[in-house]
């Protein structure tokens, strides 16, 4: 095996067959940074559940002067009763971890932050937010047994579970996850078959030089290198800007644009860029040579 | 040297044998013409040798190994100790002469420093110094023969194979061709060469085996192209 020899024909290969290594170089940009993409959505989503899920808890809202749910016909909510449900909540160790209660001034103050940037936060008064009991539970699954306990109370207008809410949010967001990953799936058969095509081209182009080095007796492994190395050197050149496209998505998008705007949760670290940097690659790669190894199978038979 | 033992091949479709039930025996060092028309199945037969076939039925034995049982990692070994030559030269023209006669040793991990040499030597037997750096398309149809003789023979094979060499070439410059297949043969080489020509054959009066629809019809020492004709 002559070392030289084996570059100097990658690279011939690669300049005589520009515009099919470029369009391999561009597919495989394409579908890898699509991979990419959706292997980031599943990190933020994951991200994201770990965050919220991590604070989501069950609220009981109490019955205040303006509230006109029927549940609360009786008028607002007694100190009585309050205490009632405080000691009742604190008596549930086995699934109560944790009870807030949160008065209208604090609710009005949370509102205000939330809606800082909304007209509505400068005309809000403490009268119109209601009461509530803010509960974490040990296990947020076991929401029936709190809304069960308290949710006919006298006093009580409604229990509500953020978690109910938020899987929501998840449902649609694991719909967008499977988009993605559906494209990068129908991307990555693009590429495969694009890459075997070029394969059969390029083996066709050179099929004189190949004739005789079958006939002076190269080895199999001598005639099928400079073509593999072809579809590695593409591959990789294509995973490197897929890999940057990445990284500039993360910049632009994610911490210049979707991070500045949404400070109420948290998005992916570098650390989720660096995971998947040595998949991409290694797919990607992995991916071209696989696919010519097969084609080439075909064509440069001994 | 080369041995067939009852060999038939029949290709995929065919209705008929391309060689059917062909014996025959080459010894080391012979000088062997294989004569018969066009489909007469002289091809099939070289490209049994090569194994770029193989047999339907029956054995075929190339320096000592049944092709049968060769692994396929080991037909580039066997195709090291053949060496091949077409009507068509199978030049590469982006090469000159002598990259041309060191692309066989190229891709075979011949080391570089020893290349420049061993095709030095080959290009002085083949009658070419001097033509070194020319191009395929600068030089006559003789000596694009004869780079190709030189190519095939470089890696010093023990069997040489000639599939038609004179048929595109007029009958002197065909005569320099076989003077030089001759001397290839003097050297030790086994020639096994397919033709057309029956001056040649007729002038050379070595072996002949004759085809005809893929029976060997007839297998003569000292023989001429055609019985009767």
């Amino acid at each position: 095996m002559r070392f030289g020899y084996i570059i100097k024909e990658v690279s011939t290969g690669l300049r005589r067959n520009l515009t099919l290594s470029l369009a391999v170089i561009i597919t495989v940009a394409v579908s890898l940074s699509l991979f990419g993409s959706a292997l980031l959505i599943n990190a933020q989503v994951n991200t994201m559940k770990d965050y919220w899920f991590d604070r989501v808890e069950v609220s009981i809202f109490l019955c205040g002067n303006i509230s006109d749910s029927p549940n609360c016909a009786d008028g607002a909510i007694s100190e009585e009763e309050k205490g009632q449900i405080r000691s009742d909540l604190q008596g549930m160790t086995d699934i109560v971890d944790t009870v807030f209660y949160e008065s209208k001034e604090q609710a009005l103050a949370r509102f205000k932050d939330q809606f800082k940037n909304s007209p509505i936060a400068d005309t809000a008064t403490a009268d119109q937010m209601p009461e509530s009991f803010r509960v974490k539970l040990v296990d947020p699954t076991q929401f029936a047994v709190i809304e069960g306990a308290f949710g006919l109370r006298p006093g009580v207008e409604q229990v509500i579970d953020q978690r109910q809410t938020l899987q929501k949010l998840f449902d649609a967001l694991g719909g967008l996850q499977k988009l993605a990953q559906a494209v990068a799936g129908v991307m990555i058969l693009v590429t495969i078959l694009l890459i075997s095509n070029t394969m059969r081209v390029a083996a066709y182009n050179r099929r004189r030089e190949t004739g005789i080095m079958r006939l002076v007796g190269a080895s199999n492994f001598t005639i099928q290198l400079p073509f593999l190395l072809e579809a590695a050197v593409a591959a990789t050149i294509g995973s490197l800007v897929a890999i940057g496209a990445l990284v500039v998505g993360k910049i632009y998008l994610i911490d210049q644009t979707l991070a500045t705007s949404f400070t109420f949760t948290t998005f992916i670290g570098w650390d989720a860029i660096y995971a998947i940097v040595p998949v991409m690659l290694g797919a990607g790669v992995g991916l071209a040579v696989l696919a010519a190894g097969l084609t080439l199978r075909k064509y440069l038979k001994v | 040297m080369i041995r067939f033992d009852h060999v038939t091949k029949l290709h995929k479709g065919a209705t008929r044998p391309a060689v059917e039930d062909v014996t025959v025996d080459i010894e080391r060092g012979e000088f062997v013409f294989l004569v018969g028309a066009s489909g007469s199945g002289k091809s099939t037969f070289l490209r049994l040798l090569l194994r770029e076939d193989r047999p339907t039925s029956g054995t075929v034995w190339v320096a000592g190994k049944d092709l049968n049982k060769l692994a396929n990692w080991k037909v580039p070994a066997l195709r090291r100790q053949i060496g091949c030559v077409f009507q068509d030269f199978r030049l590469l023209p982006n090469r000159t002469v002598a990259g041309n006669v060191a692309f066989a040793l190229e891709v075979i991990g011949t080391p570089r420093e020893e290349i420049k040499e061993i095709v030095a030597n080959v290009l002085d037997l083949v009658g070419l110094t001097g033509k070194e750096d020319s191009y395929p398309n600068e030089i006559s149809g003789g000596e694009q023969q004869r780079v190709a003789i030189a190519r095939a023979f470089v890696n010093r094979p023990s069997i040489l194979i000639a599939d038609e060499p004179t048929g595109n070439l007029d009958p002197e410059t065909s005569i320099g061709i076989m003077k030089l297949l001759d001397r290839i043969n003097k050297i030790g080489t086994t020639v096994v060469m397919a033709t057309h020509d029956v001056a040649i054959v007729d002038q050379m009066r070595k072996r002949v085996i004759e085809i005809e629809n893929g029976h060997i019809v007839r297998d003569q020492a000292r023989g001429v192209y055609g019985m009767g004709a």
